[in-house]
């Protein structure tokens, strides 16, 4: 069974299901089914993180979800209209001008309008936690050798300024330091503007060489396609992405679900699909060892989309139980379909294949064929 | 192979053309290796070779270039990928992706060759160059040897007939570049790949050559057998040098070569140079016994330096003279910037102390301005301290920051290097000159104390020469030099005293002579072609031999 050989899911897969459990999370305000989705992703992180810089970036991505929180708390405090009669403190109010009379700063604070904007910042914190879970997941550089060939370029760009970005940072500290060298300010806004300078003819060298590097690679070695084509692919994948934008919207943001949502969806997905695919025809690239999809891809982003339609579906039969209810207060309701759907997303700690061992342990023992040459010429 | 047939290259808006006339043809399997000086036209030529020359950078070539039947004027670049790998100068700033095994398989992308073709050449070239330890590393974190064959290695995975090299070993320390060099000897022999390779650090590839190929200074380009060129050349490596100067014959291009040629005069020089021990009369000692009783321009006491966990220098003890040049080796990465850098006051002693100046105060958070006068750094980049847009501007500016009287650096600038135009840019300096420009500055403030990071990097044997009699100059006035450096022929001939370090640890700390010559890798090839003498240059060889010769 290669499917169950430890390996490295598809990065798509793991994005198409944290996008899911986005999707159900930005339906819903009650803050037990934020709170289920939120254990979900952290379950599913602890399991199948790979131990790598960029997968380190969930907690900071929950740090900042507290912070969202707590902006989301201030502003209610400072400008929210109470709702609701249970007043916990009352700030002094701060007169404003008539033409202002719509915004209220200061006054009373009541728990249940506390309680909203803590739900709705739960909400925000969730959403980029799903965001945080998808990039712990999936490295980041496979991911963009994922990318359909229409968008090769974009990719190409995307790395490049990923590893322009350290390198800018070190040339901008040597720089200083040579600065302070020559006796002159190396900090402050001067040092910073002297330093600017060189920096920045050092970028434009570099960019310079590497476009000769790559041109000498064989970059940019394109089949023939006629003029006619090339329109319509444009066409196709600009048209198909604003279809999915406009599908994505009506689905996700109106609590009524529009009727046509769902066809614009898919109509937008087909013609984007149809666009990335006759656009990839004029690009005679392959690609190294590209990830493939069998059956565990399938089953985490069905598992994303479980949870986003179960939310949804519990939207449309009972839209009251998706909400947070503050007046009357009650107790948030646990309805059955949406936290079936979210803890279905959960399996994928379970199933999905097992990450393979990291190198210095699958190579303990291994043969040392590969040991340099060196030596032989120390006659140098 | 590779054909230039009366190529002329002219850049746009140059009064003269970068290289004129050339006719060169490099047979298949031949390992060819281009010199000349600096500026001269060594990478115009290397980039003409897959078409990147006019290409990509403009200007009119005219005559024709061919490799393997392609012409350059029908295939820009990226149409001859598959029959040219071309490896830049700084192999940094050549990669695309950012593991080992993506850079060897992103060539191959771009060419559109099937998966699995791709998946066993990747496994071939891993081997080959032996890079299968590494394969998963981050580019960012690979030594530079590994960066090299890394660079190499992606460009090999098309399987290219041709490999073009821009100077693969200069900014390697010796182990480093042995391993290169034996990366490539290997592609030679084995895969009788076609190598054009340009090198300035003649003494570690020229016995590899088949083909030696001389760009003169007026753009014209001689080539022939490498023993037959260099009985003539103005430059040559120190072995060549002392098989001309004692008149061996055939010219000996290696150091087994001179090994194998001297041994009758080795015979003679052993009991004679055992009997006066070493280096009892040589420059050195005079100058050690003239230092020793002079208070020290730079103190280094239990120094440690910490990145996190990491101990980049650990427990080094160490005290620099007036007069003195302290030679600073070990592999890349051992410390020695480290060293230089907290030494100057960029880093922070984290335990132990660095003091500087005549009343030994700690260079860190000193103002930039006091510094000056009493310690300065030529750093590796040392364009990094240029930001004029003219030489004049320049000096003047310098003479400002250092509060001297204007001129000053302007006269220093005309010791080291005469005859440079006031209105130059610096960028249009060569190697050479612009680390003589730095010099000047860094020495305007008179600091007691100088320290140079990898001076001689980008350096011909001229260029070498002459800054080896600034520097011989500087320690006469009374400056106490450090510089870290892999190049032992400048070690050899102007280090007064050899520190090595590794891992941080300083392991040897003594005269140049006894601490080179019992080492391998940091042995000058004079020492190696003599061993056991302490001899150390071609003069001290020469001088040597002809003392007994005339007994």
């Amino acid at each position: 069974m290669a499917n169950r050989l430890p390996r490295y899911l598809h990065p798509g897969a793991w994005w198409l299901w944290a996008l899911g459990l986005a999707a159900a999370a930005s339906k819903t305000t009650n803050p037990l089914l934020l709170g289920l989705i939120l254990a979900v992703a952290a379950l599913v992180v602890a399991a199948r993180k790979p131990d790598a810089p960029w997968s380190r970036s969930f907690s900071f991505f929950l740090k900042l979800g507290l912070v969202v929180i707590a902006i989301r708390v201030v502003f209610q405090v400072l400008l929210g209209n109470p709702i609701g009669s249970n007043v916990l403190f009352t700030l002094p109010t701060v007169p404003l001008p008539d033409w202002m009379a719509a915004l209220r700063l200061g006054g009373q604070l009541t728990l249940e309008s506390l309680l909203l904007a803590i739900c709705d910042g739960f909400r925000l914190a969730v959403l980029l936690a799903c965001v945080g879970a998808a990039n712990s997941l999936a490295s980041p550089s496979r991911l963009l050798k994922a990318m359909p060939a229409a968008l090769y370029e974009v990719g190409v760009a995307i790395v490049v300024a990923m590893t322009f970005a350290p390198q800018l940072v070190a040339d901008l500290s040597r720089v200083r330091q040579a600065r302070r060298l020559r006796g002159r300010a190396d900090k402050g806004i001067k040092g910073a503007a002297g330093a600017a300078m060189p920096v920045f003819e050092g970028a434009l060298d570099r960019a310079i060489t590497l476009a000769s590097a790559m041109d000498s690679r064989g970059y940019g070695r394109t089949g023939q396609v006629p003029i006619g084509v090339r329109r319509v692919t444009v066409l196709l994948v600009i048209g198909g992405l604003l279809g999915v934008c406009i599908g994505l919207f009506g689905l996700l943001s109106t609590s009524q679900l529009s009727p046509l949502a769902f066809p614009l969806l898919a109509a937008g997905l087909l013609a984007a699909i149809g666009g990335m695919w006759l656009g990839g025809r004029r690009s005679i690239r392959t690609r190294y060892r590209s990830d493939p999809w069998r059956l565990p891809e399938w089953g985490v982003m069905g598992t994303g989309i479980a949870a986003a339609a179960g939310v949804i579906a519990t939207g449309i039969v009972d839209p009251a139980a998706l909400t947070m209810s503050v007046t009357p207060l009650q107790w948030p309701q646990l309805p059955l379909v949406a936290t079936v759907g979210i803890l279905l997303a959960a399996l994928p700690a379970l199933v999905a294949p097992e990450l393979p061992a990291p190198a210095q342990v699958r190579r303990r023992g291994g043969s040392r064929a590969g040991a340099p040459v060196e030596r032989m010429a120390a006659a140098g | 192979m590779i054909h230039f047939n009366d190529v002329t290259i002219t850049y746009p808006e140059a009064p003269a053309p970068a290289l004129s006339n050339v006719d060169l043809t490099i047979e298949e399997g031949e390992l060819a290796l281009l010199v000349g000086r600096t500026g001269c036209g060594k990478s115009t030529l290397l980039r003409a070779v897959n078409g990147l020359v006019p290409h990509f950078t403009g200007g009119l070539l005219t005559g024709a270039v061919t490799v393997d039947g392609r012409d350059t004027r029908t295939h820009p670049p990226r149409e001859l990928a598959d029959i040219v790998g071309m490896v830049p100068q700084d192999p940094m700033s050549g990669f695309v992706t950012d593991t080992v095994e993506e850079e060897l398989a992103y060539g191959m992308e771009a060419l559109g060759i099937a998966p699995q073709t791709m998946r066993r050449r990747v496994e071939d070239i891993l081997d080959l160059l032996g890079l299968a330890e590494i394969r998963d590393r981050s580019i960012l974190s690979l030594s530079g040897g590994q960066r090299q064959r890394t660079a190499i290695g992606s460009v090999l995975t098309t399987n290219p007939s041709v490999l073009v090299l821009d100077e693969p070993t200069s900014a390697l320390d010796p182990g480093a570049a042995e391993e290169v060099l034996a990366a490539i000897q290997r592609l030679v022999f084995d895969l009788g790949l076609t190598v054009l390779m340009a090198e300035h650090r003649l003494e570690r590839v020229v016995q590899y050559a088949d083909r030696l190929v001389v760009i003169e200074n007026d753009g014209a380009v001689v080539h022939g057998e490498p023993a037959l060129l260099l009985a003539s050349a103005p430059v040559a490596p120190p072995v060549v040098e002392l098989g001309r100067r004692i008149g061996l014959n055939p010219l000996p291009l290696s150091v087994r070569d001179a090994r194998r040629a001297t041994a009758a005069i080795r015979r003679e020089l052993a009991p004679q140079s055992s009997a006066d021990a070493p280096g009892q009369n040589s420059p050195t000692s005079l100058a050690q016994s003239r230092q020793d009783h002079q208070r020290p321009v730079g103190t280094v006491k239990h120094l440690s330096v910490l990145y996190g966990k990491f101990a980049a220098v650990a427990d080094l003890s160490t005290e620099i003279r007036p007069g003195e040049i302290v030679a600073l080796m070990g592999r890349n990465g051992a410390g020695k910037s480290t060293l230089l850098n907290t030494l100057v006051g960029l880093r922070k002693a984290d335990l132990g102390s660095v003091t500087v100046g005549p009343d030994n105060e700690d260079p860190f958070g000193m103002p930039g301005s006091e510094l000056l006068n009493r310690v300065g750094l030529v750093p590796q980049e040392a364009g990094d301290m240029l930001y004029a847009q003219t030489v004049a501007d320049e000096c003047a500016a310098a003479d400002r920051d250092a509060r001297t009287a204007p001129g000053t650096v302007r006269a220093l600038l005309e010791r080291f290097a005469p005859g440079i135009d006031d209105n130059t840019h610096p960028r249009d300096l060569s190697e050479g000159q612009r680390l003589c420009l730095v010099l000047a500055i860094v020495l305007s403030a008179q600091p007691p104390l100088l320290l140079l990071d990898e001076p001689t990097r980008g350096l011909d044997y001229p260029g070498k020469r002459n800054f080896t009699a600034v520097l011989q100059q500087l320690a006469e006035d009374g400056h106490g030099i450090v510089m870290a450096t892999h190049d032992v022929e400048l070690v050899a001939s102007t280090a007064t005293r050899v520190l090595i370090v590794a891992d941080g640890e300083l392991v040897a700390d003594g005269p140049t002579a006894e601490v080179v010559v019992s080492s391998p890798m940091f042995a000058p090839q004079i020492s190696k072609v003599l061993r056991p003498t302490s001899l150390l240059t071609v003069d001290q060889a020469v001088a040597a031999i002809d003392l007994v010769q005339a007994r």
